[in-house]
């Protein structure tokens, strides 16, 4: 039911093309650009020769549609199953969507099953009326593209105010902790949601570009035993990487990183003990040997 | 049969998508699943499908093909395209859009009033009546139409759609990423307003939406199901599902017919669910699954019910609270207590200890005690420091 051809691309091409159809809006170019839009690479061909060519029985020669209303899909049962789900989510508080016309819908799951087993324990709270009010007023900002005057607590403890432009709100699944990226005059931002005492909407304001972040890169390789290049390699998927074939089974492993996650990286890379093997940068493997040493002056053996 | 970049079975191209996703290192030659001439059509479909994000490089090999993505820099998983390529029929597309146009028209409308109009509209090339009807059928159980008898008659309209989506959008924009089966919610809405980007955000789980999708029936229904792998089939009675968010994988939690206990199982091996009428004698209760949930620390439940005992004692030294907010944070069970001004010891007992490795290893600089009842942990750990300490000893 989930794959099926009513949510297909070529579906999606046809109805925007008939709409425009209807309109006497279609050009053989908008054709183009739609099916470019909602289709793929090699769709043009078979859904002009479909439409155009008569086959579906939908679109004639002049561009004009036999069809006399504009195309509808109303939302399937598996749709609003899965919004139903939704309302069983924590994280659903801080969206208000209006969930009336879903009573007699019985959701596809319960949020309850799901259990991110590896999530780190100090997540937001969502339960949280300040957090919550914060999340909306940046909501707003971002799609009014308006400036926000925030004040949050520093790693310090101590309270310190910024107007900055937001871009972008970031989501760690991992963390399961919202962060709020924006931009001053002078510095890109990065602001934990859950530090924010108080964050209000500014009338007035210059918008401030976002600096591009610095990006780092590690390299590594790997020996493949007990499946650890899979294991590997899923790990780190979520990252812009390289990977080559050495030999049989040693691989080599390029990985990309936000400057501001090093230590994050470091510590991941460390997980995977003696099975990676850091070469490059030399900055990075100087950083992985001072814990090895210092863990060698803790303890080398420990008696089983 | 002539290519197509539209595909009929979803199955077939995981496996491929996987590996361009995945490894990224792999060249034609390698790919001995099936042919090559497979492979050079699988490809060009993906290409087609994703070509924004599928690049190549080349070595004395050969080409290798490969997606690269920063799921970090994007709004919006690109695999969900993969998901908008089922392959249809002239007359599938014909009826949807013309059925569909017929029943905005008018309040409600009998089989034979959709037959008279559709006759009317197509004259010589009207699809046969069964196939209409067999369309109007899907519909109904798709919820795309709802069925009304009248008399002896069937009236059909189109469902009412009640729902604000207006009032959803920024929810989609997240829940479309973050929530299980978001893949739907990319099927409501593709808009994203680019307000929401995702950090540790594993795309490639999409790959298993239908797989999920039907466990997720079978969990409510409580029924229990055949897991078929390419290695093997087994009976469970699907429970709960378990998401990694630092290793890309996810399981079925289930209970196993065939062992008579939990056991947990990738859903990416998974290649079908059958959905089967049996009925269970001994069913796990509540109660038990949380006694074992408590004592699991990633994915595994041991061989045996048998607990292992582990704790491990870290140095923490002024200005490091961090450290212990990291204890704090990343343990999944157990317990934390402060041994002495600079000491912090974390206690568990799981049913595999070895699952702990990873997390353990991570302290590697801190460690100064490591007890454990099954020595492999204790072994497997002395050895990788020994083999890390040798791996960058001539590194000043």
């Amino acid at each position: 039911m989930l794959f099926n051809e009513i949510y297909s691309g070529y579906y999606l091409a046809t109805s925007s093309i008939l709409r425009e159809a209807l309109h006497g809006t279609l050009t053989k170019k908008k054709f183009a650009d739609i099916v470019n839009e909602y289709a793929f690479g090699e769709s043009f061909i078979t859904i002009l020769a479909g439409l155009q060519g008569g086959k579906w029985h939908l679109l004639n020669d002049d561009f004009t549609t036999e069809l006399e209303n504009e195309p509808v899909m109303p939302l399937t049962i598996l749709q609003k199953r899965w919004l139903k789900s939704l309302i069983s989510d924590p994280r659903i508080k801080l969206f208000e969507p209006d969930i009336s016309g879903l009573e007699d819908v019985e959701p596809l799951f319960d949020s309850k099953i799901i259990t991110y087993y590896d999530r780190y324990t100090d997540g937001d709270n969502y339960d949280d009326e300040k957090y919550i009010a914060s999340f909306r007023t940046i909501l707003r900002a971002l799609r009014e593209r308006k400036n926000l005057r925030i004040i949050f607590e520093t790693r310090l403890r101590e309270a310190r105010e910024i107007n900055i432009t937001p871009h972008y709100l970031e989501y760690s699944e991992k963390d399961d902790r919202f962060r709020l990226v924006g931009a001053d005059e002078k510095f890109r931002w990065i602001v934990n949601l859950s530090r924010i005492i108080r964050c209000e909407l500014e009338t007035s304001g210059q918008f401030h570009e976002l600096p591009e972040g610095i990006i780092d890169s590690v390299t590594f390789e790997l020996v493949d035993k007990w499946n650890a290049m899979e294991r590997v390699l899923l790990h780190f998927s979520h990252l812009q990487r390289e990977t080559k074939r050495i030999n049989e089974n040693k691989y080599r492993i390029t990985i990309y990183y936000d400057h501001y996650d090093e230590t994050e990286i470091l510590i991941r890379i460390l997980s995977f003990g003696s099975t990676l093997r850091v070469i490059e940068p030399e900055s990075f493997i100087s950083r992985l040997k001072a814990r090895i040493d210092k863990q060698r002056e803790f303890a080398t053996f420990f008696p089983g | 049969m002539a290519y197509s970049e539209l595909i009929k079975n979803f199955n077939g191209i995981r496996d491929y998508i996987r590996s361009f996703y995945v490894y990224g290192f792999n060249h034609r030659n390698d790919y001995t699943q099936k042919s090559a001439r497979s492979y050079d059509n699988e490809r060009r479909r993906v290409e087609s499908w994703l070509g924004d994000y599928m690049t190549f490089g080349q070595d004395n090999e050969g080409r290798r093909f490969y997606i690269s993505v920063d799921s970090r820099a994007i709004p919006e998983n690109p695999l969900y395209r993969a998901f908008r390529t089922k392959s249809f029929t002239d007359k599938d597309i014909m009826l949807h859009f013309h059925i569909l146009d017929i029943l905005t028209s008018v309040e409600s409308y009998s089989v034979n009033d959709i037959l008279d109009e559709l006759s009317e509209r197509f004259n010589e090339n009207l699809p046969e009546e069964s196939t209409i009807r067999k369309k109007l059928a899907e519909y109904v159980k798709i919820g795309l139409l709802t069925r009304e008898k009248n008399g002896k008659e069937n009236f059909y309209r189109l469902s009412e759609n009640k729902i604000n989506l207006e009032s959803w959008t920024s929810a989609l924009a997240f829940f479309s990423e973050i929530a299980p089966l978001g893949v739907i919610g990319s099927f409501i809405s593709s808009e994203r307003q680019g307000i929401f980007y995702f950090k540790h955000h594993y795309i490639l789980n999409t790959l298993e939406s239908e797989i999920l999708c039907d466990l997720f029936t079978a969990i409510n229904d409580k029924k229990v199901v055949k897991l078929i792998t390419k290695k093997l089939n087994v009976k469970v009675l699907p429970l709960k599902i378990y998401v990694g968010t630092q290793t890309g994988r996810q399981y079925l939690l289930a209970w196993s017919l065939e062992i008579t206990r939990f056991y947990f199982y990738r859903l990416d091996l998974i290649e079908d669910v059958e959905i089967i009428n049996e009925v269970l004698t001994e069913i796990p209760d509540e109660k038990d699954l949380s006694e074992f949930c408590a004592h699991v620390w990633g994915v595994s439940g041991g061989l045996n019910n048998e607990l292992t005992s582990i704790n491990f004692t870290v140095y923490v030294d002024e200005g490091e609270e961090h450290i212990i907010q990291r204890l704090k944070r990343e343990k999944r069970c157990g317990t934390i207590e402060k041994v002495d001004a600079n000491h912090w010891r974390f206690s568990a007992e799981v049913f595999d200890a070895l699952e702990m490795l990873p997390f353990l290893r991570t302290f590697i600089g801190r460690i100064t005690d490591l007890q454990c009842s099954d020595e492999r942990v204790i072994e497997r750990f002395n050895q990788d420091v020994q083999a890390l300490s040798e791996m960058y000893k001539d590194v000043v």
